[in-house]
Parts: C-alpha cells; structure tokens; sequence
C-alpha cells in the first residue's frame, strides 16, 4: 500500500521522455502515471489553481486506449501514454474552452485545434485545460475570469502570463509537459517566474487552427516542460504543416529531437552567441532590470564561454521601440479579431430590459463577458486603427516591425543566436501590478522582438536570483525556420547548469502543502 | 502628449459595440491617455520611406485544392448558438423601430 503511493508520487517528478521510457520497459502503464497526475491535481490544485477544466475520465479513457496499442505493439509517437495539460485558447470538442473568459463559460466547441488533434492521434492523455489571462491578454494570469493561479514556488507570487496555468501546472508536477500559447511572450514569461522551459516556435511553424486568436499575426503554439528534450519531442509532435492554417509554413521542420542530446553532450565551440545590447546590458538603477536575473544571465554566458562558445555583443537598435509597436499592432488585431464575439452565435448574451436591437445585446453582453484588460485592449486597438490615428499608431508600428526584422535579419549574420534574460524581473506579488497596466506590459520587453519578426525563442531556467531566491529565465532566439538551434543551444546551457547547480532547479522549489510528504 | 478624453473613449466604445459603465468610462479614459503616452515615441521611431510589416511571413496567395471535404453539421454549428429556431440561429431583431 505505501510502496504504491510512494511510486505513484514518483511518477509526477519524472520528465516526458523519462515516462515515456518507463512506458517502454514495461515498468509501468498510461493509466498508472495519468492517475497519478491526476491524484497530485487533487492534492495541489486547491493551492495553485492551474487548471480550468480537469478531465479525469477522458484522460484514463484515453491513457487505457494508449496500453491497448502498447500492448499490440502499435504505438504511435515517442510520448504515446505520456499526459499533458493544455491551455483553455485551443478548442476541444467535448471540453469546455473558455479562454479565461466569461463570454464563453462553459462553451464546448463542436472541433478540435489541429494541435489537439495531433496530441490525441499521438496518444497523449489530456489531464484537463489549463488557466491562463482573458483572451491571452496578460502578463500574470491574475487577468482570468475564473482566478488567477498562484506560483508553485510562492503562492503569493504570480506564475506570469498569459499561460500561467500551463507553466504552474507544470511547475508543480500536476502535468509532466503542458501546451501554451505566446503572442508576446506568454509561453517564455511563465517559464521563466516558474522555473520551467518554453519554447515559441517559428511563426507558421505549428498550426494555429484552432486557436482562438488574439493577435493572430503574432500568436504561436508551443511547449511548455520542464526540461529542453521534452520541448523538442513535443514540438515535434504538434508542428508542421497544415492546409487549414493558411499562414502555416511549408518548408518541413528541422529535425529537433535530435538536437538536444547533440547539444548537451557534444561539442559546444565556435557556437557563435550574441548578447543583445539593448535587453538589460546597460542596465541601472531603477531601469527595472533585476539585479539577480542579470547575475543568473552573465554566469549563463560565462559557462558558454568555458564549454567553448564565441560571445560577442550584438546591438539591435530598434528592440527599444519594440514595446511600443507591439502595445499598438497587439490590440489592434485583437479588437479585429474579438469582435466576433457579437452574442449571436456562441457564447454569452445578455439582453437588457424592452425592445432589444441586436446591438444592443451586442454592447450588452461584451460589457458584461469581457474583463477590464479585455475592453481597454479593444478600445486601444479601435483607436489605433481610426482613421485620423492610423498613420501615426498602427501605421507607425508596422514601420518598427519591419526595422525589428532588419536588427534579427543584421545580427543573425554575426551569430548563430542571440541571447537575453527572459523576463527583467523574477516574479511579482499577485496585485501588484494589476492597477498598473504599463507596468504590467514591460514585463515582455525582451520576449515581444521575436514575436514581431516571427522568430523562435526559449527561455530556460539560469537559476534563483540572490535577493528573493525565485526562478529566473534565459532566452535563445534563433533564425526563422532554425528551431533546432534553440534546442542545441538550450540542452548545452541546461547541462552545464545542471552541473553547476547540482540538479535541476525546478528541484529546489518547495513542497507544497497537501501534497503526498 | 496624447491626451484621450472621456468622450472620445464613448465613441470608441460604441464603435466596439461595448457598453461602458460611467464608473468604467471614468477609470479606462486616463489608463488609455497613460497607455498612449507610453507608446508616443513610435511616432518618431520610423522614417517614411520605410515599408510596413503587416506580417512576418512573406507568403501571398495560398491556395488549396478545390475539393469538398466535410464541415460541420448543422446541429454541431448550432451546438453553442445562444437561441435556436427552426435549425437556425436565433437572433435579436437588426432593424430600428422605426424601420
């Protein structure tokens, strides 16, 4: 009896890759570790509060389907049996998905994202959706109709955003790999606060049929683990092409599974490594740039060094424009894109008193099913694209995206990557920057530039910062279309700190109460 | 800097078909002029014969092969309407009173 709950716990601790091995030796089954997920939900998520939605039955449905096939020899990716939480903004038919909003309570979409659809043709259990900021508009998940969720490493702390669901989940050992989505830094951001991995994709590179947009020339799927292996074998199940995402790109995947071990076991000179200039290098007093995050940074590059890379200083002049272009082309496409929450079709409506025009249930229900964030994005953005202020907003910040693009396209010809902190800080209190929105927003200073250009990013953690020991992030940007080089890159940084710290450092977080001792 | 009345915020919200509270009016039209203000300095951050970026993929005309695949059925669409009559969505009449 107690040798069961030991091993049952055990398995929560164990990465993908190592479950799914566990799978492959017959040590043990999809329905043993999907439960044992599920029982640590039990025990933690009255503390953390990462999920939405827990599907516990159509997860052992699915986890028994999986050792059927397993023990028909017919097995169907690398992470067959292996669970996974995803984020609330990628519909699934028979689960609710309400993107952290009231206007779609308990809506349950009659079709799946083409990524769930590959997590379920791979065989991989959903545990259940996870929480995250209305819409994807946050930077702490405190934005959530429903909650925010809570730091597994301080509970008063955020677990950043918008996927601090997926990112806490995974955090606290609730899910083994999660997926998120990042428009700005929603998937690199939590990572970072929580000690995590995640990894935006190429732009195009994974499928965003299915995803409910928020920006949609900015949004991209992507993996959220707990270490680099398990992001790659992730991506690699979910990414490539797809007919119904018409920005989806053709050129196939490079192949990144194999990256990783390459990149933590082989060898790491002549890689050549730019640090970017502007992203907390000048950094002073009051710049908002954290001291401890920079300390965890530099002593990153230093172990790049000793393994052999060449670190050079790349400057990308327009990146200190990038927060503004991103604050106007954002919520410009989100005022687009939500007006399709008009009330007549799906989701909330709510009809006032007399003779109602279908207007005015329109203004009705958007004010009462949209959140604070929510409205002031989409009145940003209409006034970004009214005529009058086009040319000097949106106008202007196409511009700056196209001189962002020139900056990666010019440092991309000296480097091979290019390097920053994640996040400028460690994670904040929850409230504190809630009546603050500008506050808020600088928060993904160093993770909005790859959006804006499309290029892939992932941050890792470095380590615990000094002055508060909290998790901080190190990001790796790549080249479009080079995904695997974030996985060399990743995997070597991720062993040599795993070396210096003597383990992972998601391990030196603390128990969480209620959880199995 | 760009200062974003409590009547200008009105207008936006009613062209986003949002009805804003008095108590929301008032908190979101300084929050607007602050954001704003932190974004100004784009005005100057590109010369004019610079080209805009709308996309950060330069792909244009995608097409697919014009075969007939299966779509939703009607009660799957339906699935969420809030109001169905008669197989259809059920909505709020669109004309005036006076129409």
């Amino acid at each position: 009896m107690s040798e069961s709950r030991t091993s049952m716990s055990d398995w929560t601790r164990k990465t993908g890759a190592e479950l799914a091995d566990a799978l492959a030796a017959g040590e043990t089954t999809s329905v043993e570790l999907t439960q044992a997920h599920l029982d640590r939900i039990a025990a933690v998520e009255g503390a953390i509060h990462a999920f939405l939605h827990v599907d516990a039955a159509g997860a052992l449905a699915q986890a028994a389907e999986s050792d059927a096939r397993r023990s028909d020899g017919d097995l169907r990716s690398p992470l067959d049996g292996v669970p996974i939480a995803v984020k609330d903004i990628l519909t699934t038919t028979g689960l609710p998905t309400t993107c952290g909003s009231k206007i779609l309570e308990g809506w349950i979409p009659p079709y799946d994202a083409t990524v769930v659809t590959k997590l379920k043709d791979a065989g991989l259990p959903i545990l259940g959706k996870t929480n995250m900021d209305e819409f994807a508009m946050g930077s702490s998940t405190e934005h959530s109709a429903y909650g925010p969720t809570h730091n597994p490493w301080d509970l008063d702390r955020i677990p950043g955003g918008s996927g601090g669901g997926s990112a806490a989940a995974v955090a606290a050992f609730e899910a083994p790999i999660a997926l998120g989505t990042d428009t700005g830094g929603s998937i690199r951001q939590p990572g970072a606060v929580t000690g995590t991995v995640g990894v935006k994709p190429t732009y195009g590179g994974i499928s965003r049929y299915g995803l409910v947009a928020m920006a949609n020339s900015l949004d991209q799927v992507g993996p959220v683990t707990r270490t680099v292996l398990d992001s790659a074998l992730l991506h690699e199940i979910v990414g490539g092409h797809d007919p119904r995402d018409s920005t989806s790109v053709d050129p196939p995947l490079p192949a990144l599974v194999e990256a990783a071990p390459q990149g933590a076991t082989g060898d790491r000179s002549g890689v050549r490594v730019g640090v970017i200039t502007e992203l907390g290098r000048e950094a002073s007093a009051g710049s908002g740039w954290q001291a401890g995050v920079l300390a965890r940074f530099q002593e990153s590059l230093d172990l790049l060094v000793e393994a052999g890379a060449e670190v050079v200083e790349v400057s990308c002049p327009n990146f200190v424009h990038a927060l503004a272009a991103y604050y106007l082309i954002m919520p410009s496409e989100a005022s687009s894109n939500l007006a399709k929450f008009d009330a007549m079709r799906y989701g909330l409506r709510v009809v006032p008193e007399g003779d109602p025009s279908a207007e005015d249930v329109m203004r009705a229900s958007r004010d009462a099913g949209f959140g604070d964030e929510v409205k002031r994005r989409i009145i940003l953005g209409t006034y970004a694209l009214s005529s009058g202020y086009y040319d000097a907003y949106y106008g202007q910040a196409q511009k700056v995206r196209t001189l962002i693009g020139r900056d990666f396209d010019a440092a991309f010809e000296q480097v091979d990557v290019l390097v920053s902190p994640t996040a400028p800080t460690t994670a904040f209190k929850l409230g504190e920057k809630l009546d603050d929105p500008v506050a808020m927003y600088l928060n993904d200073l160093a993770t909005i530039p790859a959006n804006l250009a499309g290029v892939p990013g992932i941050s890792l953690p470095s380590g615990l910062a000094d002055e508060d020991g909290l998790p901080a992030g190190f990001q790796v940007l790549a080249p479009a279309l080079a995904d695997d080089r974030l996985y060399r890159v990743g995997a070597a940084l991720e062993a040599l700190l795993e070396k210096k710290w003597g383990g992972a450092i998601l391990d030196r977080a603390p128990e969480l109460k209620g959880a199995d001792a | 800097m760009p200062e974003i009345t409590r009547q200008e915020v009105e207008h936006l919200a009613d062209l986003a078909r949002i009805d804003l509270s008095d108590a929301e009016l008032d908190q979101i039209a300084p929050q607007l002029s602050v954001i704003l203000e932190s974004v100004a300095s784009i005005k100057e951050a590109a010369a004019d014969d610079i080209a805009p970026t709308s996309h950060a993929l330069p792909l244009t005309n995608v097409f697919r092969e014009d075969v007939v695949v299966p779509g939703l059925t009607a009660e799957q669409a339906l699935s969420g309407a809030p109001e169905v009559d008669q197989q259809r969505f059920s909505v709020p009449r669109i004309l005036g009173e006076e129409a």
